[in-house]
Order: structure tokens, then sequence, then C-alpha cells
């Protein structure tokens, strides 16, 4: 072998495992499912035995109302609490944007809910909730009030509740670091020409910020679809279909109601969904760039 | 560092945004102290003779003693434990090895297909874990499998006994696979962004020098990107290390992680809420050291993923 070829190959040779690793558990998996998806396809069986159904599945779910409702509680769960976490991570980045000892141990703490497990965020927050030993409902009680049931009529808002608590710091320590990357002499000159506090986050550094936090935004609403192991554990999806979202009732059909073609038609329904919103991200970083290119261009050949 | 004077109800925020921050941690810590009928008899706050009971209950199947509380041993955590670990780690290293290869290749060479490769490691980043479920449970049973009468799929069958064919399905190896495969896409774009900022100049010296591009690679360019190789890490342990659903499809009695130990015993009609908790502690410990020790290089990795996207 010449060092020619090697050169031409090494890029090959370090895509190789990765390409393979992917093709094998990720993009085949994928096909698979699209051709399940097409099929009657009953757990017992191989593939290789289903029936042919064609659009049977997804014309089912479509008309199905307990697909619609989880559909409607995943996008209703999914908007909620990316608006919410939003609103609330920039605003304290705003706020807390400041010279302050110990900030980066408040960022580190910040940090630990969305570390854990998933699973153990919706074990503590289901206690929390707990109608009779739950600390909410006790606090409320020992102040003389009623007590509330969480996981029962406000179950949608209670696990919403938690998954804000969880990743408002993913949103507040991206839009804290956006900040901090602003340019510092347009500040400055809004400082000098007056601009009062409010007047420079809303003219100043909310624009400047903006291109960081619609991917944030974007970002954090397709991990919104992937929540799961804490509903599971707060609620299971009840009461009723209150809080089943898309990816729990497609692990009921599965493993429950044991019919791998509907789920798989439902995974692909959420994955068409999930599609369009990366689309989105991946059009808009473009966008952005070229804008980006485009004015670095026009300052140069001015300068 | 000159730091600026804040007016009290400034630090009043900050104490409460703490609190609510840590506090639900901390509440499991401390309850994970208590017995039963201290968590549901409400002597609330720190008033309680703190007992590891629900630890050892917990840990029964590795504790080289006999708690006497404990007549019969149903929680195998230990067990689950050991497994979570190995599944974590090996799934963790290799996703490392491949991921930065792979990045590197896209971000250094220019090839054929390298564009085609970028797109679709960029779209099945936002595949979520529920929509794998199907297909990956399927396949790991059915298809993924030695034949029972072949050469290696008798010989696994000889030496570790079981019926039938040798299947993925139920053994660490299948669990390792899947994790590798759904973490690769986010590992190779977060460590694009890091070796893009490695100096060419410095590979090419090497080059110069006479190394070749493996040399080149694991050489120079790995130290230099030790920051960014961290905070891959600590994000692909953690994905491993929590994840519940996809265990749970492929795993069987003995391949059991510690994340299905808990919902199981969660959906149980009476909750003993102090062992519920002693083994949420126990797994949330790990990822709570990473963060106490790593913050920075997890802020970095998360900014990182982000901005740059």
């Amino acid at each position: 072998m010449n060092s020619q070829t090697f050169n031409k190959l090494t890029p090959y040779m370090f895509m190789a495992p990765a390409v393979i690793i992917m093709a094998i558990a990720l993009l085949y998996p994928l096909g698979y499912m699209v051709y399940g998806s097409f099929r009657d396809w009953d757990p017992s069986q191989s593939i290789s035995e289903t029936e042919f159904v064609g659009f049977k599945n997804y014309i089912t779910l479509f008309f199905d109302p307990a697909f619609r409702e989880s559909l409607s509680v995943t996008l209703i769960f999914a908007f909620t609490v990316v608006i919410a976490e939003m609103v609330i991570g920039v605003g304290l980045a705003l706020l807390l944007d400041r010279n302050i000892r110990g900030m980066s141990v408040l960022r580190t703490l910040f940090i630990l809910p969305m570390m854990i497990a998933p699973v153990v965020v919706g074990l503590m927050w289901r206690y929390m909730y707990h109608p009779t030993v739950g600390t909410f409902n006790r606090t409320l009680k020992s102040w003389g009030f009623e007590g509330v049931d969480w996981l029962g009529q406000h179950a949608l808002l209670s696990v919403i509740i938690a998954d804000i608590w969880q990743w408002t710091p993913f949103i507040f320590i991206l839009a804290l670091a956006a900040l901090q990357s602003l340019p510092r002499s347009a500040l400055e000159a809004a400082r000098i020409d007056g601009a009062t506090g409010w007047q420079q986050i809303i003219y100043i550094k909310l624009p400047l910020m903006m291109p960081v936090l619609i991917v944030t935004a974007l970002l954090r609403l397709i991990d919104a679809f992937k929540v799961l192991e804490v509903i599971l554990v707060m609620t299971e999806g009840g009461p009723g279909l209150s809080t089943e979202i898309v990816a729990l009732r497609i692990s009921r059909t599965a493993t429950e109601f044991r019919e791998l073609g509907t789920a798989a038609a439902m995974s692909n329904y959420l994955l068409i969904l999930l599609l369009f919103f990366t689309l989105a991200m991946f059009a808009f970083t473009r966008l952005q760039e070229a804008r980006a290119a485009r004015l670095a261009r026009q300052v140069q050949e001015e300068g | 560092m000159e730091h600026d004077r804040q007016n009290p109800a400034f630090y009043a925020l900050l104490v409460a945004l703490i609190f609510m921050a840590v506090g639900p941690i901390f509440l499991m810590f401390v309850n994970s102290f208590k017995l039963d009928v201290d968590i549901i008899g409400g002597t609330s706050g720190l008033l309680f003779l703190p007992t590891i009971q629900n630890y050892e209950t917990a840990l029964c199947d590795i504790l080289w003693y006999e708690p006497d509380h404990i007549d019969f041993c149903s929680l195998k955590f230990g067990g689950a434990f050991i497994n979570s670990l190995i599944i974590a780690l090996i799934s963790t290293f290799l996703t490392l090895v491949i991921g930065c290869m792979a990045a590197y290749a896209l971000v250094r060479f220019r090839f054929m297909g390298r564009d085609t490769a970028s797109l679709t490691t960029l779209m099945v980043r936002m595949v979520p874990p529920a929509v794998l479920l199907v297909p990956v449970f399927g396949l790991w049973n059915n298809e993924f499998c030695l034949d029972r009468d072949g050469l290696i799929g008798g010989w696994i069958r000889d030496t570790f006994g079981g019926r039938g064919d040798v299947c993925l399905a139920g053994t660490h190896s299948g669990i390792i696979l899947v994790y590798v495969a759904m973490n690769l896409p986010f590992v190779i774009w977060i460590l694009q962004s890091f070796i893009v900022q490695v100096p060419r100049s410095l590979e090419e010296a090497a080059r110069v020098d006479g190394a070749g591009p493996f040399q080149v690679f694991f050489r120079v360019v790995l130290p230099l990107i030790k920051p960014g190789l961290a905070a891959a890490a600590i994000f692909t342990f953690r994905i491993a290390w929590n994840e519940y659903l996809l265990a749970s499809a492929l795993s069987d009695r003995n391949t059991k992680t510690v994340p299905i130990l808990i919902v199981n015993n969660m959906s149980e009609f009476n909750v003993e809420w102090g062992v519920i908790m002693a083994t949420g502690m126990l797994l949330a410990i790990p990822p709570i050291i990473f963060t106490l020790f790593a913050s920075r290089q997890i802020i970095t990795g998360m900014t990182a993923g982000a901005v740059k996207g």
C-alpha cells in the first residue's frame, strides 16, 4: 500500500466505526420501524410472518380519540414548559448577570436538577405531591389551607411544574452565557446615551441574544418531546389519559396492548413532528450564518 | 476581581433560588435516612433519629453482614447497580472513542459522503428513545440473533446454557450497542466544535515530523481537546446511567439496571418511601459527584452544544 492511497482512506477509517454502529443500531431500526408500521405486527411474531395492511395503522390512529388526546397532551406539555422555562430562565439570567461572588457555585447548584436521573426526579416529586404525606400538602395544611389534589385533578400542571424545575436551569445557563458574550461596546454606548435598565434589556440585550435564544428554545422543544420517565414515575399517564404523552402511549401500546404495528406508526407520527422542528432549527442556523457572513462582507467592503 | 455590592433583596432572591433548586434533592437525602414510620407519621423537619436501615435494605444482596431487620432480601439493588455501572462505563468509553474519531474526520478531511454523514448525524440527534423502542425491541429479540445450530451460537449456548437462539436482547452488549448508537450523534456534534479550535499548524508540524494520521490524532489532537472529551463523557454517562425505557425493553432478570428497579418498586401498591428514596439517592450520587467536580466542563459542553449548533 503506498502512502497516497493511505491518505485517501484515512477519513473513511476514522468514520467507519461510527458509521457501522449508527447504521446497525439507529438507521436500520428506523427503517425497520417504517416497514413495520405498514404491518399487523404482534410481539410474538417475527416480521416476515406479519401481514401487510397498508396505511391501516396510520388511518386508525388518525381517527383514534385516545391518540389524539395524547397528541394534544404532548403538544400542550411541550409548548407550556418551553414558554415557561424561556420566560423564567431568561428573566433570571438578566437579573443575575452581575458581578457577584460565588456565581460559579450558584451555577453548579443550578445544574444539579438536570443531571440526576429523570426516574429520581419523578420519584422526588411524586413524594412531594403525595396527598397526605407529601411536602406541599403538609405545608398547606399547617398554614390552615385545604390540601390540593396535585396528581389527581391537576396532574398535567403538576407534571409541568416538575419539568420546569428540572430544565429551567438549562435555559438560564445558556442565556447567561449568551448575555456575557454580548459586545460590551453596544451596552456601554447605550448607557452613555442614558438608556434605562429596561430600555437596555428590550432594545439591546434581547435582540442581540435572540439567535441563541431561538436555537435554545428549539433544542428544548425537541427535548420536551422526549420526556417520559418523569411522567411515568409520577402519574403513569393517569388519571385517565390526562398526562399520557405520546412517548408513554407508544411504550404502552407496544408492551401492554401488544400492537407493535400501531406503536410503530405512532412513533412515525412523532418522528415526523420532530423532524419538522429539527428542520426549522437547521434552516434557522443556516439563515443566521448567511446573514453574519453578509454583514462581515459588508464591513470589509466599507473598511 | 472586584465584586459589586448588591441590595439585600437580591441576596434573598438568590437564597430562594438555591433553596428551590436543591430543596427537593435535600429532602430526598433526608428522607432516605428516615424510617417509614417517621416519613408517614409526620415528624417533619430535621428532628428524627437518622438510620441507615433503608440503605441496608436496598443493598442487602452485596452486604457482607446480614442486617437484623431484613428477613428476606427481595430488592436486588447491588446487582442492578453493578449492571448499571458496567453498561454506563463501557458505553461511555466506546461512544467517546468512536465519536471523536468520526468528529475528527468530519472536521479535518474533505471526502466523498462527508456532507451526507454530517447531515445524517445532525438529523438523528432528535430521535427520542421512545421511537427506537419498537424497532429495537423487535430487532434485538428476533433478528440480531445467532442461530442455535450455528457455530458461535451453538458454542455460546453450550457454554452458558439457555435454549433456542442466542439474541442480543437480555445481554449487556445489547443495551450497550443501542446506547452507543443513541449517544454518538450528540458526541460527534459537540466534539466537532472543540476540534475546530485545534490549530492546524500543530498537526502539520507533527505530520512533517513523520507521524501517521492515527499518531497525529491520538498524540496531538486528543490531548488538546480534553475539556471537550470531559464534557462529552459526562453527558454520555449521564444518559446511559439514567436511561430507563430502552433498558427496560432489552434487559432480562440478570441485566436489570437501577432505573428499572426503581420504577418497578414505585408501581407497587404500597410504596416503601424510605427504601425507594435510598435507592434513588444511590442512583443520583454519581451524577451529583460529577456535577460538583466538573461543573465547568459541563457548562462549557452545554454552551458549545447549543450556541455553536
